[in-house]
């Protein structure tokens, strides 16, 4: 069914008895062209463009819990394409893209809202830097504006500028980046790839699979087994269990990275704001709750849950940067696993198995990243060759030596 | 201002009054009071509005649970939003607002939201706003964000201070209610370190709530007693007014006291409240239960609160609810708040009683199979609506309803590390789950024993527990005596009966019909139910009304409670100022300064600093009549080019190697080799990550046989001591080599220029002519007998030392060099003009080291040496790092000397379109050199070794700036380094 | 977090840095091994849901590199060990 406002209107006027399921809970068929492991924002997505743009057919999607359950349903929600090196930023410029005529696209209101971001510079090195970076933007095809001291005092003048250990003196700005209803990302998704006959089977763990000969020949379930062409792995946070059924080891650390949420507030900020010297972000939600967040903890961890230092670590970069939310209380924490990658850049690529397919290594980006992922996923698995923005996600740039390192960290996933 | 509802009783000092505001109009209260508490005795019942309907709302519970009852406290930049009623302590003066409501809170202009209920169901939004799409952020968004939120911050920097402190126990016992005290009396008489906490302002939890008996005396009697034992145990600590937020690893808990919530402004020199970090071995949550209303239609509205609220209001604080009380139970608790009220003479209109059978209670209407179906009453209840067990129906007109849908322990804090509580269908409640965190236990309430014996049995047993494993003895001393009843409960989620709409989550307005939708729209796992509906995502975090939503949408699915599930609770249990968990990290003293051994002294002559890492390093120091940043650099540079200038460099790392295998040790940390290098002399050394990027650079020295000095650059100052002791110990355990940080030791001053020597014999003792102490000589100096070092080192391109003395002579070593050069017209330079200098002679620093580049990128790949292993030697040889296309270190400067170039602009080729393919690199570093007299800039250049003397662009979109510039060697200034070795 | 350490008892662990997995340890010998095996040794991880080995370093303390073998479900610390000692158990020297 079609949602619109005239829907609404006349199912408000008939005891909105009219709303049907927004997908089927269907029972696993025996075997599929494509199965996608992972029924998170990346893995619906995928289905989502495999059925949609590539014409495919036979589609499952297994999902170890709950639709959307994984990072889509517990991330801040930011989206934005400001990346720095040629590996990444037409990737993220193309996801922006389609971010922008997503709702459209898949006729679900994310509440996709472009309300800016803005980078907070410091120092006359972060300003080189991040002038570096917004000129790779504009080249690349995205938008990018160096803001004054006095311009950011405009648009949030109750920020720290004038007792701050760290003074403002200016910022990077992106007028594309925004924010994004997470959870109904992953619902459209859903509900786009089920309309198109895509099979969203929750409740599936993948426990094992069956390879012959170098090949992929289906996937043992807690369901059973269920035999596919071709198997696209989009598991972010339990990338290397997953890939361990199939013998790989991955250049990537499962890291906790907490989030937090503040009471519900009157707004008043409007776009998002980083202040990388404090290890803080933040942007307030559409009902009002402030909704940031810093570092990772920095261990290895599946834990999905962290611990003090890092909050207190957040509120303080948070105080430093906004001395007014001092009586605003912290609601909620919670934490996901992240897929943190040995140079702070995803993988989207084939393995060495025939028909196996690996998408990860997302860190705490993969949010803003899921149209794109979905695309130049499906793109991959149906034409056996990488889309024309994700050419360098590959398993053997390490190999190689093409890391894409924004951060300039190493082979160290935790300080990326 | 009578206190209409003040009947008698209760913990309150009816001696004190205490006047307080609300809305603008004055109210008395006594000590003792919650706003809320004193509000009800004044006969307020109306205190806020709901989230999306604005539906009028009082106080659903007398405690931190509470969702309605949410008020701005105090005024100006102390105005706190969302402050609960219910646990706001009063004081006099206190000041309090509605907020979410415009104009008032009785006349609010968005009630209107509650007329278009039934658009506005559970996720409509998702569902519409999408035409057309330009639209969202222009007109639908800004109209949903001004509606958006509950208070408001004031926007002003919170005056208050706050506090972070550690405490270490054995035992934390947390809420000192019945089987708290008793865990902890057991624990104390023990011997045992036991910190009891708790977050109200009076210990004793639900005692002081009831008129049960402990031990023969009333309850909250009881607890003062024990509260006096426990005091009077010096290794028992009681924490009033603290909250356990939160469970952390390893037996961490965080917790929140409100030092001076319950004062106008906290007392000089204390903090608004202290964030506690408690180190504990073992923990006993005796957290209590929480009360859950039963939904039905127009369950909302204010004077409909949970029973024991009710009874908690009489009891503690003399307080009827209102003039004429009834009470809609599924469970034996409910009759106690009716039995209570009639004891104080509070007029009980009937006890709605959904179960059949059993007593009915003397003296009260108790109508047994009877269900509340609806109410009236815009802004206050007036009346309930009642199926009678006839099937009748009976208007019944009261002003508060005690609703009881039975008790949901808090389990709260046993989830933090993600254990899902389990359900006992005996009491119709949640208990903690198995794998909650390591060495908590839960007690009383918490744990599902719901009558007082029950607490006090469980927090004896969990305390003993804890001493056994503590390997404390203890013995099991004799319970007070206490009621131990049962729930009797009958659950009764929500009354099936009516077409309008019955509450689950108050604050955010989700009823009963939301869960419906969300059924039969397929969210029907609890998470979707949670995130479709927003059920659980208020303040109070579902602690009322969770449960009823998934019982609720159980019964839809035919599912039983524990295979329906839940969802779990993150920290904190109850939120968290920011100001608190911020403490003293805030303004300036977000993060510490490090001040150069100079600061003193370049402060006294005006310098301006600027903030490098945590440093605080001289910038430039103007001289009168400077009127511009670039005239004072443009002045540093060339006088010390001229004569000789001083930069205080102490900031650069400092760690002394020594061992006999030093040398073996230098040739596998560096690129280059260091083994062979002669004693009193220095080389520059290359580090690399084990990926074969460089990782930072800087002078080595060789001081003796089996010791040498390493500098580091500023920025890497920790991470490459962090490397060595990395490499010392877990790579080549057996090295002879022991390394030390000497970066705060010595206090390092660098003097350049063709007068450097001549400045500085005046001052060492010994011969440092050329021959005695040669170009890149280093050794052990003494300076009028102070032992100090030397080193002949330069990155400014003059003749050029490094001269150091232990750190506490510095301030006296700056004013010596400056009294000594005084004859030179000696300056000192701040970073800019030691970042011109280096500019101008190609050295590589903050700009060029970005952890992105190779030896070969900066145009020192040679330096990596292959006759040896060191880090990164093996993988700086991958092919996509040795592109004969790839970046190259270049020199820029403008064909026009007037033209502008800015670090960060691109390289593009004359004439290329803005396009990705048209990026060739970018500028690194820019400065204005007074030596060439035109900007000059280092770059990253594709092939930029094959690119010198050729003509690009340097592109700056951000400030629309387009520059022909000219490629060329990044060695500006003395090519030939003829000068440093003069 | 508390890590016990083994020469200075319990300590926060906000008192260390990490560093990852303790087959850091097991660096090839750059003069006999090549590209392949360096970075088999740099970049691939067993990263596994459960007992972990890996490096910490006690940088606000006694600047000792530590083993921890922890838990990464639960966060248990089962082991603390010298780094140093580990290393030359595994025949590491020069």
């Amino acid at each position: 069914m079609r949602y619109s406002g005239f829907r609404v209107i006349a199912e408000a006027l008939t005891g909105h008895k009219g709303w049907k399921p927004v997908w089927r809970d269907p029972e696993p068929q025996p075997a599929y062209d494509y199965i996608i492991v992972g029924g998170g924002g990346h893995g619906l997505a995928t289905a989502y463009y495999l059925a949609k743009e590539f014409k495919q057919a036979r589609i499952a999607v297994l999902e170890k819990g709950y639709l959307g359950g994984g990072n889509v349903g517990r991330n801040t929600t930011i989206i934005r394409s400001n990346y720095l090196l040629d590996g990444n930023e037409p990737f993220y410029e193309f996801s922006l893209k389609l971010w922008e005529g997503l709702e459209q696209d898949f006729n679900y209101n994310a509440m996709v809202s472009q309300r800016g971001i803005i980078n907070l510079i410091h120092t006359d090195a972060q300003r080189d830097a991040f002038t570096r970076r917004g000129n790779g933007m504009i080249l690349n095809g995205a938008d990018a504006e160096m803001l004054s001291r006095d311009q950011v005092r405009a648009l949030y003048p109750f920020l720290n500028f004038d007792n701050a250990r760290f003074p403002i003196k200016g910022a990077l700005m992106q007028r594309r980046g925004g924010t994004v209803r997470h959870d109904a990302v992953a619902w459209g998704y859903a509900r786009g790839a089920d309309m198109r006959g895509v099979d969203l089977i929750q409740n599936c763990e993948v426990t094992g699979m069956r390879i012959e000969n170098g090949r992929i020949r289906g996937v043992e379930t807690s369901r059973g087994f269920i035999g596919a062409g071709k198997v696209g792995v989009a598991v972010a946070g339990s990338s290397s269990k997953v890939m361990a059924h199939a013998g790989m080891r991955l250049p990537i650390e499962s890291h906790v990275l907490q989030a937090f949420v503040s009471e519900g507030l009157k707004p008043f900020i409007n776009g998002v704001m980083t202040f990388g010297a404090g290890h803080f972000y933040v942007s307030q939600s559409d009902k009002g709750g402030l909704v940031f967040g810093g570092d990772i903890d920095g261990y290895n961890s599946y834990a999905q849950r962290g611990n003090l230092p890092v909050i207190e670590d957040v509120a303080e970069g948070g105080m430093a940067l906004m001395p007014a939310i001092g009586r605003a209380r912290l609601l909620r924490t919670w934490g996901g696993i992240m897929d943190m990658s040995m140079d702070g850049s995803p993988i989207i690529d084939k393995t060495h198995i025939e028909g196996l397919y690996f998408n990860g290594g997302w860190c705490y980006g993969g949010f803003k990243a899921t149209p794109a992922s979905g695309w130049c996923f499906a793109h991959l698995l149906a034409k056996d060759e990488p889309h024309k923005t994700a050419t360098a996600y590959r398993f053997d740039r390490f190999l190689k030596g093409l890391m894409i390192d924004e951060k300039g960290q190493g082979a160290q996933p935790n300080l990326h | 201002m009578k206190q209409s509802n003040r009947i008698s009783g209760g913990q309150i000092d009816r001696s004190t009054s205490l006047h307080f505001t609300f809305d603008g109009r004055s109210y008395l209260g006594h000590a003792g009071d919650t706003l809320a508490s004193a509000l009800l005795a004044n006969g307020v019942r109306l205190m806020g509005r709901s989230f999306k309907y604005h539906r009028p709302r009082g106080p659903l519970s007398a405690g931190s649970e509470e969702p309605n009852a949410l008020v701005h406290l105090r005024t100006g930049a102390r105005q706190e939003p969302n402050t609960r009623a219910t646990v706001a302590e009063l004081f006099d003066g206190l000041h309090a607002t509605s907020q979410n409501a415009w104009p008032s809170l009785r006349f609010d202009s968005m009630a209107i939201n509650d007329r278009l209920n039934s658009f506005f169901t559970a996720g409509f939004y998702y569902k519409t706003f999408m035409w057309p799409a330009a639209f969202w952020e222009k007109i639908y968004e800004p109209i949903i964000r001004r509606a958006a939120g509950l208070g408001a911050l004031s926007k002003e920097e919170d005056p208050d201070e706050y506090d972070k402190g550690f405490l270490h126990c054995d035992i934390l016992v947390i809420g000192a209610g019945p089987a708290g005290l008793m865990a902890a009396l057991t624990a104390g008489r023990a011997g045992a370190r036991v910190i009891l906490a708790d977050e109200d302002f009076r210990m004793g939890g639900r005692l002081n709530a009831e008129t049960y008996e402990v031990g023969g005396m009333a309850g909250a009697d009881w607890a003062s007693a024990a509260v006096a034992e426990l005091m009077s145990m010096p290794h028992v600590r009681l924490m009033l007014r603290t909250t356990i937020v939160g469970a952390f690893d390893h037996g961490i808990y965080s917790a929140v006291e409100r030092v001076s919530d319950h004062l106008a402004v906290p007392a000089a020199g204390k903090p608004r409240q202290t964030l506690w970090r408690i180190y504990s071995k073992r923990a006993i949550l005796a957290g209590g239960a929480t009360e859950r209303p039963i939904a039905f239609e127009n369950n909302d509205r204010p004077g409909i609160m949970l029973a024991g609220a009710v009874r908690a209001y009489a009891n503690r604080w003399g307080v009827a609810a209102g003039d004429r009380v009834a009470i809609f139970t599924n469970n034996d608790d409910g009759l106690r708040t009716a039995r209570d009220l009639q004891a104080k003479g509070v007029d009980v209109a009937a006890v709605i009683d959904s179960r059949q059978g059993g007593d009915l209670l003397a003296g009260i209407r108790h109508l047994q199979g009877a269900q509340v179906i609806d109410s009236s009453g815009r802004l206050g209840l007036r009346s309930v609506t009642v199926r009678l067990a006839s099937g009748a129906t009976e208007t019944i007109s009261c002003s508060a309803l005690g609703v009881s849908g039975g008790w949901n322990p808090n389990v709260n804090i046993t989830s933090h590390h993600r254990s899902r509580p389990e359900w006992r269908s005996d009491i119709a409640a949640f208990v903690p789950g198995a794998g909650g965190p390591a060495g908590l236990t839960a007690a009383g309430a918490a744990s599902g024993a719901l009558s007082t014996h029950g607490a006090l049995a469980t927090g004896q047993a969990q305390a003993l527990a804890a001493l056994a494993d503590l390997g404390k003895a203890a013995t099991a001393g004799e319970l007070p005596r206490a009621e131990d009843a049962p729930i009797a409960i009958s659950p009764l989620w929500y009354v099936h009966e009516g077409k309008g709409r019955a509450w689950i989550d108050q604050q955010n307005d989700v009823t009963v019909k939301d869960v419906k939708l969300a059924h039969q729209e397929n969210f029907t796992a609890v998470e979707h139910l949670k995130r479709y509906t927003t059920l659980g995502m208020a303040t109070d975090q579902g602690k009322t009304g969770n449960v009823l939503g998934i019982a609720i949408m159980a019964e839809l699915t035919g599912q039983s409670i524990p295979a329906t599930g839940t969802t779990i609770y993150r920290p904190p249990y109850t939120p968290v100022a920011m100001g608190a968990l911020a403490g003293r990290s805030r303004g300036r003293e977000f993060k510490p300064f490090r001040l150069t051994p100079s600061h003193k002294w370049a402060a006294e002559q005006g310098a301006v600093f600027v903030e490098v890492g945590n440093w605080l390093r001289t910038q430039w120091v103007p001289k009168a009549g400077e009127t511009t940043w670039r005239e004072s650099v443009d002045r540093e540079v060339l006088a010390t080019r001229r004569s000789v200038g001083i930069c205080d460099v102490t900031t650069l790392g400092k760690i002394d190697i020594q061992g006999t295998d030093a040398g073996a040790f230098l040739d596998k940390v560096y690129a280059n080799t260091f083994s062979t290098l002669a004693v009193g002399k220095c080389r520059y050394g290359l580090m690399l990550r084990e990926d074969g990027i460089v990782f930072d650079d800087g002078t080595t020295a060789r001081m003796g046989p089996h010791e040498y000095v390493m500098t580091t650059t500023t920025a890497n100052a920790v991470t490459v001591f962090r490397h060595l002791e990395y490499c010392r110990q877990v790579l080549w355990p057996d090295l002879d080599v022991q390394i030390i940080s000497t970066t705060e030791a010595w206090a390092q001053f660098s003097v350049a220029g063709p007068n450097a020597r001549r400045l500085l014999q005046k001052i060492v003792d010994q011969d440092i002519s050329d021959a005695a102490f040669p170009y890149m000589g280093a050794g052990n100096i003494t300076i009028g007998g102070l032992r100090g070092r030397l080193f002949r080192i330069s990155f400014s391109g003059e003749l050029a030392y490094e001269i150091a003395v232990p750190t506490r002579y510095g301030d006296a070593m700056i004013r010596k060099l400056m009294a000594a050069g005084a004859e030179f017209d000696a300056i000192v330079y701040g970073t800019e003009a030691l970042g011109v200098m280096r500019i101008e002679k190609g050295h590589v620093a903050g700009g060029e080291l970005n952890g992105q580049s190779t030896a070969l990128n900066m145009g020192l790949g040679k330096m990596v040496s292959k006759k040896k292993d060191s880090i990164g030697m093996v993988l700086s040889q991958r092919e996509g790092m040795n592109r004969d296309d790839g970046y190259r270190l270049v020199g820029v400067k403008p064909v026009d000397p007037k033209g502008s170039i800015s670090a960060g602009s691109h390289f593009m080729e004359i004439g290329a379109p803005v396009e990705l393919a048209s990026d060739g690199g970018w500028l690194t570093s820019k400065v204005f050199s007074p030596h060439l007299g035109c900007d000059i800039a280092l770059g990253y250049l594709k092939a930029g070794d094959q690119k010198i003397g050729r003509k690009m662009r340097a592109v700056n979109f951000l400030t629309k700036t387009d520059t022909i510039v000219e490629i060329v060697s990044p060695h500006f200034f003395d090519p030939e380094g003829e000068r440093l070795r003069g | 977090m508390i890590i016990n350490h083994p020469i200075l008892g319990p300590r926060d662990a906000q008192e260390f840095v990490y560093l990852g997995d303790a087959n850091l340890i097991n660096r090839p010998d750059g003069m006999t091994a090549g590209i392949e095996a360096f970075h088999d040794y740099l970049y691939n991880r067993d990263n596994p849901a459960g007992a972990h080995r890996e490096l910490w370093y006690h940088e606000q303390g006694d600047r000792s590199w530590l083993v921890v073998t922890r838990n990464t479900l639960t966060h248990e610390i089962l082991k603390v060990e010298l780094a140093r000692d580990v290393a030359k158990a595994q025949g590491r020297s020069k």
